[in-house]
């Protein structure tokens, strides 16, 4: 193998930036810095370049402009969905429904919600890491006043019923946000067709830049902002907008979405090559989550009798990215809540390991992976006490 | 190295090292490698677990062989292997001296660890003396057994020193991490003035500060 040369897998993580997208990006880091909210004409070309790029983001999502909010990122804009509708419909509930596989971003806000009178329920998962829109219905009461499924899971890639959840949500006249940061590359966003109200997503897992996102906010839905003090996206998010971000966003969402159909073929094919390499490969291993309803570049496995952060670190040093779902790579002493919340026990947690594939991702790749991988768990298995 | 906030997991050189090509690995069938004593500590569900299995210089008093195995993270790993090798250099370590190691001398020798991984990485100190106990116990010297006693602090809550001990490696270092980790002293909340001296007492002990 060339040295240094590592190979990335871990997409679900963050992308690198298309370099069409840093092309378009470019003339609002260099020559055009005006301020949209100012009145002259270099002003004016970055107000105009804002606006295409609003456009172009709500013809995806298949929304007006005004119903998208441009934030920092896609942690920001769950926080706004999540604290924004809550407080502002505080008077006709305090009850909100979720899931116990969303990001920290959605359930650390909901956690703090908590500690503010709000009452949170949040819904299990199947064994294969699939809500049951049934027990999301079961879980409202009369006084929900919102209800947040995510759209596919950043962990084990699972791809949760919105659809379902979305219809009985505008029956009830409940706002109904999903996160749609990891579905954005490869699922329809057409906001109508899912029927939710509030959706969030992000440029850094889409080929586009850090630092970046949307919350598409349907009209009439009452949100409250999470920062004060101008007049820019319709005051709920105000501040003077990340041009050079925004544009990128857009462009790096256009070229998500053209490219979709095909990418999907060609990605399922190899995440199927590659979990199906891993479990002929390599004894006492199991795919987390469901092999169907799944994002065609998540490949989640536990590798029973070792630990996640040793693999890393020896797949690092024979040259490869991925993640783990062990504690300690967390930042914190717990294993991966969305492990465990498919009812496995903390020691199949610890051993989870994610590859997640990218456009650059090859056959060859993953041929060098399965070299490795293997000879890799034979060595911590050889020093491991442990035999589940 | 060592981070205060625990959030990077930079390792040291020596910790690689050890990582990479960990000494003394218990290789083969345990029942057949003839142990004098064997120790254990954690579990797979905590996210570490290691096994020492030990032979002893019955004429010297000292650890002839250490061997081992871990299910853990790369400092886990380190960490014993380190341990494996400080109890059986220069002739090996009189059986004494090697009951009393403490993670802060094993940390030493890998020229520290992130803050964090010291409590729920460095287990071998405790499987050591596991393994030590269990020769003691079999050869007939129950006398010189030192068990690992946990005493209760709070009793509101029932908090003992182990887990003030414990939050203190984890990085919490005033009273109110601390409370704020194990619960101790929310209830009476007399216990105040002795777990704050037991916390200077860990950070003097772990940390060489007060």
């Amino acid at each position: 193998m060339e040295k240094n040369k590592q190979i990335y897998l871990d997409h679900a993580a963050t992308t690198p930036m298309d370099p069409h997208v840093l092309e378009a990006m470019m003339p609002y880091l260099g020559p055009e810095f005006g301020n949209p909210s100012s009145i002259y004409a270099i002003a004016q070309r970055a107000k105009q370049s804002l606006d295409e790029a609003r456009s172009d983001v709500a013809e995806i999502l298949g929304c007006t402009p005004e119903e998208i909010i441009f934030t920092s990122g896609g942690t920001e804009s769950d926080n706004l969905a999540i604290l924004g509708v809550a407080r502002a419909n505080a008077s006709k509930g305090k009850h909100i429904v979720t899931t116990k596989i969303e990001h920290h971003a959605v359930l650390h806000p909901c956690e703090f919600l908590e500690k503010e009178g709000f009452e949170v329920t949040y819904v299990d998962v199947e064994k294969n890491g699939i809500v049951d829109p049934e027990k999301v219905k079961a879980a409202v009461r009369e006084d929900t006043i919102l209800v947040s499924v995510m759209y596919a899971n950043n962990e084990i890639g699972t791809i949760q019923p919105i659809g379902p959840i979305g219809r009985f949500c505008k029956k009830r006249n409940i706002p109904f946000h999903t996160d749609a940061c990891q579905a954005a590359g490869a699922l329809d966003m057409d906001v109508n067709r899912l029927k939710v109200s509030l959706l969030t997503l992000n440029g850094s897992k889409i080929y586009g830049p850090k630092g970046v996102g949307v919350l598409y906010v349907k009209k009439g839905i009452n949100i409250q902002p999470l920062i004060y003090g101008g007049e820019q996206e319709r005051r709920i998010r105000p501040g003077t907008e990340n041009v050079a971000g925004i544009v990128g966003l857009a462009a790096a969402l256009n070229f998500a979405q053209e490219r979709r159909e095909k990418e999907n073929t060609r990605l399922i094919r190899l995440r199927d090559y590659l979990i199906k390499g891993i479990e002929d490969r390599i004894p006492k291993v199991m795919l987390n989550g469901d092999p169907v309803e799944r994002l065609p570049n998540n490949v989640n496995m536990s590798i029973l009798d070792i630990e996640g952060e040793a693999l890393l670190l020896r797949l690092d040093m024979a040259g490869f990215a991925a993640s783990s779902g062990s504690a300690c790579t967390s930042g914190s002493l717990d294993p991966s809540h969305v492990i465990l919340a498919l009812g496995e026990p903390y020691e199949v947690a610890h051993g989870s390991l994610r590859f997640s594939l990218g456009k650059d991702t090859k056959k060859k790749d993953l041929d060098k992976l399965l070299e490795v991988l293997p000879k890799i768990v034979d060595d911590l298995r050889a020093i491991s006490p442990v035999r589940l | 190295m060592t981070n205060k906030d625990g959030e990077n997991w930079v390792y040291s050189e020596t910790v690689k090292q050890h990582f990479f090509e960990p000494q003394n690995i218990l290789k083969g069938d345990p029942e057949e490698y003839g142990a004098d004593g064997v120790g254990y500590v954690g579990s797979p569900a905590c996210g570490d677990m290691m096994k020492m299995w030990i032979k002893v210089d019955k004429l010297t008093d000292t650890i002839e062989e250490c061997k081992w195995q871990t299910f853990g993270c790369a400092s886990a790993i380190a960490s014993t292997s380190v341990l494996s090798v400080m109890a059986t250099e220069n002739g090996g370590m009189s059986l004494d001296r090697a009951m009393k190691i403490t993670p802060q001398e094993i940390c030493e020798r890998l020229s520290g660890l992130p803050d964090r991984k010291i409590h729920c990485s460095v287990l071998g100190d405790k499987a050591l003396r596991a393994a030590i106990n269990d020769y003691f116990k079999k050869s007939g010297q129950d006398e010189r057994i030192i068990k690992e006693k946990a005493k209760t602090i709070c009793r509101c809550l029932e908090v003992t020193d182990h887990e003030i001990e414990e939050a203190v490696l984890e990085g919490k270092q005033t009273w109110e991490k601390v409370q704020r980790e194990t619960k101790c002293g929310t209830a009476c909340g007399g216990c105040k003035g002795r777990i704050e001296n037991l916390i200077k007492q860990y950070k003097l002990q772990y940390f060489g500060e007060e």
